[in-house]
């Protein structure tokens, strides 16, 4: 009983999720296209799949990755962890950025790992490979992608430990877009702008959520109301700029 | 039937490389950098096991499911020629798939409890419903939208970034204005409106309408659809925070 309700949740939570979706689509199909797909037996069995693997999915993250990562994000930003690992019997008062290393090396890979882990940037990346006709490796966008993740939310904790607003930092970034878009191939600039949203999802939500509160909660001087947030934002503004880079760097090896 | 148990063999084995990096992290931080002990090891290892055939059920119905309808019915719609059923079906899409996204749940039920303290709305269970609510369909109508003006740009061929650049200045000057503490809500909320079953349907979508009309490439045209997705809700969610 006690693992039968959180399954019953999770599936009723997802098939909630699936429901409009599902019911825009085939009120479309047979309404205003009034026609069956070819394979609908198929494709109805291709939405059951998504449906338990989608559910299948969550209850695991739910069990597994959710409450080990905030625990890990809330020790890592415990003050006395920190002070522990920083340069220890410093008189000054404070917050010193330094100690906090652990926090962005954390940042780093957990936003590297859990995008590799992310459902529909594989789902972006298979698309992608095949459109391009295989010029774009599915491997090679997933990991410029974790990389931008990654490279976002170490400089996002940064941000809240050292307590700048954030709107600087994002107009910086959007700088950098807008050059980039000038240099860049042609051909990648859409899917480098769609790999911005893509990577924040299922999977890496939660956690950085959790980290950037643990952050903004024992920080001294920061609240974690206005401080707390941003992280995501981090998130799905450098996947853009790395995977420009990506296509910059392939372009320049091919040359 | 034995074809799919082998395919989907081979996915399960994709998955778990998929998933490794995340448990080399967190096992390096937990025992080298934390120095603790794994609490509730067998639960963890159950998780860790449904996690692994989700993803792999997840991808097959995918590839199976989602990715053929997306495709199938966006050829539809361009045979059929029709600008508004096109365009009422993408308003549709994006604001139905977001209007019960439990990431935006969670982020607008955040933002009023900001408001509330930023004393811009009353502090009473009530009005930070209400405002809440307001902020989710806000959200939910500007990827309506931003799917509308991602499709209307598919068929026109318009270049796409002109028009994420002259979001980004909105979003710019928007900034300016808006009350400070909306500000980091807004900017994440591009970030989660854009949901595990959303991505595929829309790149789908997008990918298909642009190899469907002659002079499009699917490369060029067929992908945006999710940017304009991340991008109108900052400015909506800006907009909301200055009126209310």
């Amino acid at each position: 009983m006690d693992i039968l309700k959180p399954i019953l949740d999770v599936t009723l939570g997802t098939v909630n999720d699936v429901l409009p979706i599902a019911a825009i689509i085939f009120g479309f199909q047979f309404l205003v296209l009034r026609q069956k797909p070819a394979n609908l037996g198929e494709i109805l069995a291709g939405f059951a799949w998504v449906l338990v693997g989608l559910s299948l999915f969550l209850l695991g993250l739910e069990w597994c990755l959710f409450p080990l990562g905030r625990l890990m994000a809330e020790q890592l930003t415990d003050p006395a962890f920190v002070q522990a690992a920083g340069s220890a019997g410093d008189a000054v008062m404070g917050v010193d950025w330094k100690d906090y290393f652990w926090v962005y090396i954390f940042a780093f890979m957990i936003g590297f790992s859990t995008t590799i882990a992310e459902p529909s940037l594989i789902a972006v990346a298979i698309k992608a490979n095949e459109v391009s006709g295989g010029a774009i490796g599915i491997w090679g966008l997933r990991i410029a992608v974790a990389i931008g993740v990654a490279v976002g939310i170490s400089l996002g904790c940064y941000r809240i430990v050292v307590g700048d607003p954030i709107h600087w930092y994002i107009i910086a970034g959007y700088i950098i877009v807008v050059i980039q878009t000038t240099l860049a191939p042609k051909l990648i600039i859409p899917l480098a702008y769609d790999s911005g949203g893509v990577t924040t999802s299922t999977v890496t939500v939660p956690l950085v959520a959790a980290l950037g509160l643990g952050l903004s909660e024992t920080v001294p001087g920061r609240n974690p109301l206005i401080d707390g947030f941003g992280l995501i934002a981090f998130a799905s503004l450098f996947p853009i700029i790395s995977v420009m880079a990506y296509a910059q760097l392939s372009k320049l090896r091919a040359r | 039937m034995n074809n799919t148990l082998v395919k989907l063999l081979r996915s399960m084995l994709g998955s778990m490389r998929d998933l490794l990096p995340i448990v080399v992290v967190v096992l390096f931080f937990e025992f080298v950098v934390l120095q603790q002990p794994i609490p509730e090891l067998g639960r963890i290892m159950v998780g860790v096991l449904f996690v692994i055939l989700g993803l792999t059920f997840f991808i097959h119905g995918l590839e199976q499911g989602l990715f053929p309808i997306g495709e199938s019915m966006a050829t539809a719609f361009a045979r059929k020629g029709s600008l508004f059923w096109l365009v009422t079906f993408a308003f549709s899409l994006g604001f139905g798939t977001t209007v019960a996204e439990p990431a935006l749940i969670a982020v607008a039920a955040e933002a009023a409890n900001v408001a509330a303290a930023g004393e811009m709305i009353e502090a009473s269970e009530d009005a930070k419903a209400r405002y809440a609510n307001g902020l989710r369909y806000t959200v939910a109508l500007s990827v309506g939208l931003a799917i509308v003006i991602g499709v209307v740009r598919i068929l026109k061929g318009w270049p796409l970034h002109w028009i994420i650049i002259g979001g980004y200045v909105l979003v710019v000057i928007m900034t300016v204005f808006a009350p400070r503490e909306i500000i980091g809500i807004a900017y994440d909320s591009g970030g989660v409106t854009t949901s595990t079953i959303t991505v595929p349907l829309v790149t789908a979508l997008g990918v298909g309408l642009a190899s469907s009309i002659r002079g499009r490439n699917p490369m060029i045209d067929g992908f945006g659809l999710i940017a304009f997705a991340s991008l109108t809700p900052m400015i909506f969610v800006m907009a909301y925070g200055m009126l209310i």
